[in-house]
């Protein structure tokens, strides 16, 4: 090796030292005020697919953890230990070609790591994808739309939007939830973390998956799959109801709309809708608007939201999303109907009243 | 013993001194080039100046998300602007960096005067560069004369059946398949040059199992480009087809598949992970060895596990497709194939690691990245293995921890070690030294900066956060990450912005570098820096795989030990 | 470095000659596996495609078997192949009468397309957008006669330069990489006409 080239490396340790402690003292405080906790914590599983996840990836996160540690104590052993010192020899070291055993060493021991991870693999893929459907088991058509999601009860003849309700499932006497989905339009994908993995929903397609939370409670996730413009608020919302809960949503949403108004203001809003253009694309039960476009308006006030979940359900949210949908949701389908503000105020109304 | 033919022989050390040429002959002179040499060089700055424009994307796509809730772009620009990220980099920035170095060094380290078919050469750079350019002028172009630009906004998979018609009026999405398909043709014209080059333009002696490992790599990687990116092209083909003649392959009402598209195009993807991954490899087989001043260890191994890496990876490519509903028996299949590609990839680590033993390590800058790229390729297969077990991937694909994981690949290992070959290659290229000092800072800057954003980036995946999304709301846990995420991403470009200085900078002010300023072995380090347009004087004649070993020292040459 | 280099004979301490394939060869080799991907994607489309149709008309009703043009595009083949032989023998009327057939043939054949076309579009009503089967069939067996034409320009050149008694037999390595050329579209044909027209009907 040149002297010259040896003594260019003495100036590099200032500018590293300076840049390594001011980033490291940077990160260290911004990561610790980050909450540990996400509603989307794929490892706070709620449901059996999710459950057998978080088996897999602590063995697989183990093992790879082992080898990092292995591998990587090695490399940095041996960059410290071989370095090149000033008071070396200027002879070059010893120059080794190879070595037949320790080659098959290491390639003997890697397959058997493998084969022992791709066996535990296979043992949850099976147990997730080919295992057979209960009787009890609750049937759902789950359809993605750009940008929302439409659910199907197929046995309950409920068709609802955006807010997935299911019963909980007793360990002990299994109601799981099946979900048949496809897609109207280009690809999505449904992805609640706490309950199972994903599962992509493609047109001309039908794919399927289950999920069993035994605890009643409010799971979110989103569409994983790149849709459209609005892909990002495109979230879905899972309410796991107990059984005497999930029976009286269900009574609820199998009845129509109500046909008399007390409220002269919604009745007055009923009209203006029902000779708008609404009812091209949504639905209300019982009355003449029957499109399959957009949402089903139906139950509409139930819900907690609307936009498909990134919108609280207020009348005041409800006014300006129906003035004009795109500044809440740039990119959503629905346009804006230029109502006046007579007409938006008693369409608001109106739909208010569809509990 | 060295024969009578040393290659020394070739050197001229005396500086040339060149007439000042107009603009404009310059100009003629590079365009009109046959030059295996210019060519790779114009291969690179092209590919340099789109990863400027993309990593200029990559940050504004990284102040959006640095806050929830955020307005600095819309959903339309956003969505347009990780498409064209996305697809530059992998297209317009990885492939012609890569065939860069390969035109540049191929020739070089074989002993052979040019490529094979210098002309096929010079075409297929510019009908790449004309594809790059084809999809930034979607721009303007790409609503046609009725709107403002509009570039695709599809994804750089562009899953079927969002790009028919329907869903993407327009021409955007035109531009960007014409772009890709343009690439492809370039693509499979370079490494048919490379192939051919390797396998019929090698010096006297230069065998197969002489060859050094950066040939053999090449060589694999055109293999693969040749198998990948025809699916691709047909598949582009086919996307034309829908779009302009109204077949119907991905249209889903009347039948056709959207899965198909997937299938097609992840065929051409995986491999293509491996046809940009090859050649860092290929960086690294050549530094680390230098800078251990140890020979690689077990070289017919390493060869054996790229070649056979390039067959493996022809079929793990539904790996990216485990959430499609492929079936218990279709994953079961893939999640074997991808976990078997593990290991050649550690016999290589291996082989590094067991060439670094008993060195005498010098951490130039090109080790340093080196070093680096060890490390962080390292946690990138795992972070792979990890992907690979399928159901673990049902939680993890799509999420940011994919991209965290591919980033780590294209940046913390290839990206990397391309800079550690840059000032490598760059004393060959000019004639000078890049500046150490800089280099350093370079060096430091980005991998801090690498660190901060690509390993806090896998964790909002790990809560639920999906690729793509152009904002997010508060309190979902992934606000900080993602504020630490950003910041990484500008410390990384500060690096970049030095590097590039220091490019620049040292072209006219860095160290004379003389023909072999790193005591190297192969053969482009024999001919004077920056080499003749004819490269060798006299054709070499090679007795082993480190000619200029076996000259430096006589007394224990290489040949004694094959 | 040129060819003629790396042919001389050298003998260097008791190694063997060194001897490399021929660039042509290689390079047409290399471009022969990249097509062959391309068609192989074309193939699967095809077969995944078969019966899915959710209209008529299907293969069934409306194909027949192309024996004819088949006929000539093989032979073609084996006259391309005497063309070559010739010329290395600097047999100059041998190869213009091999070229001469090899050019003429694959005019038929693509001829015979051409009918094959116009009684699908004319009297069957099947085009590119009709179906699965249309999109399918129009790609695949358009794709494999862009082929043919691509070749026929070349061999027509050839033919037109070897007509001008300007090819020798220093030029028979170009030839032959053109014949591997015409030889692989015939090889894509024979599984075009079993997966289309025997397996497909």
């Amino acid at each position: 090796m040149t002297p010259a080239l040896l003594q260019r490396r003495s100036r590099f340790a200032t500018p590293a030292r300076a840049l390594f402690c001011g980033m490291s003292l940077f990160v260290g405080t911004a990561f610790a005020k980050s909450p540990a906790l996400s509603p989307t914590n794929m490892f706070d599983a709620a449901a059996t697919p999710a459950h057998s996840i978080v088996g897999l990836s602590t063995l697989v996160l183990s093992v790879t953890l082992g080898i990092f540690l292995v591998v990587g104590g090695l490399l940095l052993y041996a960059l410290i230990r071989y370095r090149h010192r000033p008071e070396d020899s200027t002879r070059e070291p010893a120059q080794i070609y190879g070595s037949n055993q320790i080659e098959l060493s290491w390639t003997v021991i890697p397959i058997l790591i493998v084969v022992m991870l791709f066996l535990s693999t296979t043992r949850i893929i099976l147990g997730t994808e080919a295992i057979p459907k209960p009787a009890s088991a609750l049937d759902v058509t789950v359809i993605g739309h750009q940008f929302w999601w439409e659910y199907r009860y197929p046995k309950l003849g409920i068709v609802t939007a955006n807010e997935l309700h299911i019963p909980i499932s007793d360990p002990s006497k299994p109601t799981p939830t099946y979900l048949e989905m496809s897609s109207a339009d280009v690809a999505h994908s449904f992805w609640v973390p706490r309950l199972a993995g994903k599962m992509d929903v493609i047109p001309n397609r039908l794919n399927t998956m289950w999920v069993d939370p035994p605890q009643p409670g409010l799971y979110l996730g989103q569409c994983a799959q790149y849709c459209g413009t609005q892909h990002a608020k495109m979230l879905l919302r899972v309410y796991a109801d107990t059984p005497e809960q999930f029976a009286a949503w269900a009574a609820q949403q199998k009845q129509s709309a109500q046909q008399n108004l007390t409220n002269p203001v919604a009745a007055e809003g009923r009209e203006v809708f029902l000779h708008s253009a609404c009812i091209n694309c949504h639905t209300v039960a019982g009355t003449i608007a029957n499109g399959r476009f957009g949402p089903d308006l139906t139950h509409l006030a139930s819900r907690d939201t609307i936009g498909a979940g990134p919108i609280k359900n207020t009348p005041e949210n409800l006014r300006s999303w129906i003035d004009d949908p795109n500044i809440m949701k740039p990119g959503a389908l629905m346009p804006s109907m230029h109502l006046n503000q007579h007409d938006l105020d008693v369409i608001t109304a109106y739909l208010t009243t569809l509990q | 013993m060295a024969n009578a033919n040393p290659v020394w022989e070739a050197i001229d050390e005396t500086p040339t001194t060149r007439p000042r040429r107009l603009v404009l002959e310059v100009v003629h002179d590079w365009v009109t080039t046959v030059d295996h040499k210019k060519i790779g060089l114009m291969y690179i700055a092209y590919a340099l100046i789109f990863l400027v424009i993309a990593g200029i994307e990559a940050m504004l796509i990284r102040i959006q998300l640095a806050v929830p809730n955020n307005h600095f772009v819309s959903p339309q620009v956003f969505n347009r602007l990780f498409t064209m990220h996305g697809t530059t980099m992998v297209f317009f920035v990885g492939m012609p960096i890569l065939f860069g170095f390969g035109n540049y060094l191929v020739p070089l380290m074989i002993g052979a005067r040019d490529m094979a078919f210098p002309r096929l050469n010079a075409f297929s750079f510019w009908i790449s560069a004309f594809g790059g350019i084809l999809l930034y002028f979607s721009y303007i172009g790409g609503s046609g004369l009725y709107g403002a630009g509009s570039a695709p906004d599809i994804g750089w998979f562009a899953y079927a059946p969002l790009t028919a018609k329907v869903f993407s009026p327009g021409h955007s999405t035109d531009y960007w398949t014409l772009a890709v398909f343009l690439s492809g043709i370039g693509s499979v014209g370079t490494a048919l040059n490379i192939v051919t080059t390797t396998l019929c333009l090698r010096c006297k002696g230069m065998k197969l199992s002489r060859m050094p490992l950066l040939v053999w790599l090449y060589l694999v990687q055109g293999g693969l480009v040749f198998v990948a990116v025809g699916p691709l092209t047909a598949a582009q083909i086919m996307l034309l087809l829908d779009r302009y003649l109204g077949s119907h392959f991905f249209d889903t009402q009347a039948g056709g598949s959207a899965v198909l598209w997937m299938h097609f195009f992840w065929i051409f993807g995986h491999p293509e992970v491996y046809v940009l991954v090859l050649p860092a490899f290929a960086f690294v087989n050549e530094i680390v060895p230098v800078f251990s001043r140890k020979a690689i260890f077990g070289y017919p191994a390493m060869v054996a596990a790229s070649v056979g890496i390039g067959f493996i990876s022809l079929s793990v490519w539904a790996h990216h497709m485990f959430t499609v509903g492929l079936g218990a028996a279709g994953n079961t299949f893939f999640v074997f194939a991808t976990m078997v590609i593990s290991v050649p990839t550690g016999i290589k680590i291996f082989n590094w690691l067991a060439t670094i033993w008993g060195g005498k390590i010098i951490f130039a800058v090109p080790m340093m990245f080196c070093v680096a790229f060890l490390f962080q390729f390292l946690i990138a297969g795992l972070t792979g293995i990890m992907l690979s077990a399928a159901p673990f991937d049902w939680q993890l694909s799509a999420s940011y921890f994919v991209i965290a994981h591919f980033h780590y690949v294209l940046v913390g290992a290839i990206l990397t070690a391309l800079f550690g070959a840059f000032y490598y290659w760059y004393p060959k290229v000019t004639g000078r030294m890049m500046n150490e000092t800089l280099g350093k800072w370079h060096f430091w800057l980005f991998i801090i900066g690498f660190h901060l954003t690509f390993d806090f980036m896998h964790i909002p995946g790990l809560l639920g956060m999906p690729r793509r999304i152009y904002t997010y709301e508060a309190g979902r846990g992934w606000d900080n990450l993602n504020l630490i995420v950003s910041i990484g991403g500008f410390v990384q470009a500060i690096g970049i912005l030095i590097f590039v200085y220091n490019l620049i900078r040292s072209r006219t002010q860095g160290d004379i570098a003389g023909h072999d300023p790193w005591d190297a072995w192969t053969l482009e380090w024999a001919v004077p820096s920056p080499p003749p347009s004819y490269n060798f004087a006299v054709e070499p004649t090679v007795n082993s795989r480190r000619p200029l070993w076996d000259l430096k020292h006589p007394e224990d040459p290489d040949s004694d030990y094959e | 470095m040129s060819q003629t280099t790396s042919t001389i004979p050298i003998t260097a301490s008791g190694e063997p000659v060194w001897e490399l394939p021929s660039r042509g060869v290689v390079g047409m080799a290399c471009l022969i596996i990249a097509e062959a991907a391309i068609f192989i994607i074309f193939v699967v489309a095809y077969i995944f495609y078969m019966g899915k149709s959710l209209s008529g008309p299907t293969p069934q009703q409306v194909l027949e078997l192309p024996i004819f043009g088949t006929i000539c595009l093989l032979s073609s083949s084996f006259t391309v192949h005497y063309a070559v032989s010739a010329l290395r023998k600097d047999n100059l009327r041998g190869c213009i009468l091999g070229l001469g057939s090899t050019v003429l043939l694959g005019a038929i054949f693509l001829a015979t397309t051409a009918q094959e076309w116009y009684h699908l579009i004319h009297d069957h009503g099947l085009t590119i957008t009709t179906n699965l089967f249309g999109t399918t069939y129009y790609s695949l067996v358009g794709l494999h006669a862009t082929h043919v034409v691509v070749g026929l320009i070349m061999l027509t050149l050839a033919f037109g330069l070897a007509l001008r008694g300007n090819v020798h037999e220093a030029h028979s390595e170009k030839l032959e990489v053109l014949s591997l050329y015409w030889h692989f579209v015939d090889a894509v044909w024979v599984v075009v006409f079993l997966v289309v027209y025997v397996i497909g009907r």
